[in-house]
């Protein structure tokens, strides 16, 4: 496996108008490797989330995806570069007047030149992928939060894309179905190569499936640490670090 | 053959093995081969066991899986072995995930191909259960009225005030232009064939009778329709959808005295007050067309009024517009605490609120006026 690196961020400042919520982040994340970005609630995790998958601009600094700032291109180029990765929202964001089928079957038609009964057998795979074979005519409110969770995962994944960014994977999942969703996480990644980037704050998420985390702090308003999560749970010396990572107060 | 080109994989036979060659790039961006060809090769060979060789595919992704997944279905149907071995390793671990959960007996539906009768029967039951629910909705809502004339409902006065504010002056602008417009349209209307009489000045008596008794109560209540009953039944909605509804409850707090009460009495309040400010600028646009194109002062024009136009009248289109003001309240509330749990239910809701109301508001009228007719007033 290459690991070049596939995403980066230099120097960025994120802000909502005169609030600065993070500052100096730079980090990069490698072709193939599952990424952690984690911190306490409120610490801008999900902000930088969005600067990521470029619906906010940064107030400055620059994010380059494959060697290309996104921020510095048209509006057209940045469109299709991200519609080229893949997002998993919080809550899954399926459309609610559509079957789950058809929420992946979305992106397919809009993107692809693809026939539609291609489309249709791409849609039910990507469904067994998850573990939701046959439930292709579903509508997103009559299944339950866990699996509207890796419905979400099978639309991000539609279009088979080289980056994945997930917000909050086990929020709102019991134990077993958290665990789950990490390892078909792992899986995924495993067998395709995909670059995931992930926000969470599950410790067990963070060491079980990251490879590199950086650690946002809300009072110091920029990343403190970063590296691997095991790593930083032994080496750090920062008390806030080890607070988080070893769940003490 | 336009299915084989561009070749995407070629075949070999070898005593009942089929060796399948995967070539070239089989992602989204090309042409994938349809897999009905190779099926009929394999029934054609009557082939026993599948392998494959890799060693030329290029680029792959989903297109490549799905093409897969297709031909392994249909080798175990027919008993026919795969050998996955000498596929891509990234491409056997998806296919045993993709295996790893077997479909959920019964979870797969057929939508399609409900019989007339059937559909006709679910619609009936849809509708016999809508109206149970509806019956039940106004029973409660008599109990929260009871409830609230004994002093006994949780109603708050702010929110009373704000949905007084809502409906009613914010309401005004709209209230002014139509109810004039229509006020214009019935004075033209009318003295076009008033006039083949001389009878002009009689536009003064079309045009009072006919706002104060039906039209100012119904162009209130359909614009209170459009405007406040579909607001109610979106508020409601989205509530239902938060589960703030469920919150209501749990808490103790009826939804009913909480939500649709302070509502129900603002449209009650506000409605008969807008109708009289509806009357009166229709009688206003009725006056400046007769001043302005047939040459009736405003003067007479009042007078005119004055003299035939009884307040019974004007009592009776402003009790109509408090009818209204419970029929649109009602079917806006009700709709919105109906409401489904998704983005798409909150917009039927607010439609069948609107529906609802408009055919409530005309089917009120006509009753109303029957009435009237019967007690000759």
């Amino acid at each position: 496996m290459s690991r070049s690196t596939h995403l980066q961020v230099k120097n960025l400042t994120m802000a909502y108008a005169d609030t600065v919520i993070q500052q100096n982040l730079d980090f990069c994340v490698k072709r193939g490797e599952i990424f952690i970005i984690m911190g306490g609630s409120g610490c801008g995790k999900s902000t930088l989330l969005r600067h990521l998958i470029g619906l906010m601009a940064p107030a400055t600094g620059d994010i380059l995806i494959d060697d290309i700032n996104i921020w510095d291109t048209t509006a057209e180029v940045r469109a299709g570069m991200i519609s080229r990765s893949g997002v998993l929202y919080q809550s899954g964001a399926l459309f609610s007047s559509m079957t789950l089928g058809e929420n992946i079957a979305l992106p397919l038609s809009e993107h692809t030149s693809l026939v539609t009964s291609r489309i249709e057998k791409i849609a039910s795979y990507k469904l067994s992928l998850v573990g939701l074979a046959g439930f292709e005519d579903y509508y997103p409110s009559e299944i339950s939060g866990g699996m509207r969770k890796r419905a979400g995962l099978a639309r991000a994944m539609a279009l088979d894309p080289d980056i994945l960014f997930i917000d909050e994977p086990s929020a709102g999942l019991d134990p077993i179905s958290a665990k789950l969703l990490d390892r078909l996480i792992l899986e995924l990644r495993d067998s395709l190569g995909t670059t995931i980037v992930m926000v969470t704050h599950e410790l067990e998420s963070i060491f079980s499936v990251g490879d590199t985390a950086i650690f946002l702090d809300t009072e110091a308003k920029t990343m403190i640490a970063s590296g691997a999560p095991k790593q930083l749970l032994k080496e750090s010396t920062d008390p806030r670090v080890i607070n988080f990572l070893s769940r003490s107060v | 053959m336009s299915e084989s080109v561009p070749a995407k994989y070629q075949v070999e036979t070898t005593e009942n093995n089929l060796l399948l060659h995967l070539v070239g790039d089989w992602s989204y961006s090309t042409d994938l081969p349809a897999i009905p060809p190779l099926l009929r090769h394999i029934n054609k060979d009557k082939v026993t066991s599948v392998t494959f060789h890799a060693e030329q595919l290029q680029a792959w992704n989903s297109g490549l899986m799905t093409f897969l997944i297709e031909l392994i279905d249909h080798c175990e149907q027919n008993h026919i072995k795969v050998d996955k071995t000498h596929l891509p390793q990234g491409a056997q671990r998806l296919l045993n995930l993709a295996y790893a959960v077997p479909e959920r007996k019964g979870a797969r539906r057929t939508m399609l191909g409900q019989p007339v009768l059937t559909k006709i029967g679910n619609v009936t039951i849809e509708m016999h259960r809508s109206w149970n629910d509806m019956l039940t909705f106004v029973g409660d809502l008599c109990k929260a009225t009871g409830n609230l004339l004994r002093g006994r409902a949780r109603l708050r006065t702010s929110d009373l005030f704000y949905q007084i504010e809502a409906a009613g002056p914010s309401a005004l602008m709209i209230i002014t232009l139509i109810s004039t417009l229509v006020g214009m349209i019935l004075a033209f209307v009318g003295a076009v064939q008033l006039r083949l009489f001389g009878a002009e000045i009689f536009i003064a008596n079309l045009v009072g009778l006919g706002m104060a008794r039906e039209m100012g109560a119904i162009m209130t209540a359909i614009i209170m329709a459009g405007r406040s009953g579909s607001a109610y039944a979106a508020q409601i909605g989205t509530m239902q959808v938060n589960e703030e509804i469920d919150a209501l409850k749990t808490m103790g707090i009826s939804p009913l005295e909480f939500l649709v009460l302070p509502r129900l009495l603002a449209l009650c309040i506000t409605m008969p007050l807008l109708c009289i400010y509806s009357i009166f600028m229709g009688i206003f646009g009725g006056a400046v067309v007769s001043a302005g194109l047939f040459d009736i002062s405003f003067y007479q024009y009042y007078l005119q009024i004055q003299d035939f136009v009884e307040l019974k009248h004007f009592i009776i289109g402003i009790l109509k517009a408090g009818v209204f003001g419970v029929l649109v309240a009602t079917a806006g509330c009700f709709r919105g605490l109906q409401c489904g749990r998704s983005a798409s239910s909150v917009g039927f809701a607010a439609t069948s609120a609107v529906v609802t109301s408009l055919v409530l508001i005309i089917v009120a009228d006509a009753i109303i006026t029957v009435i009237c007719q019967v007690l000759g007033v």
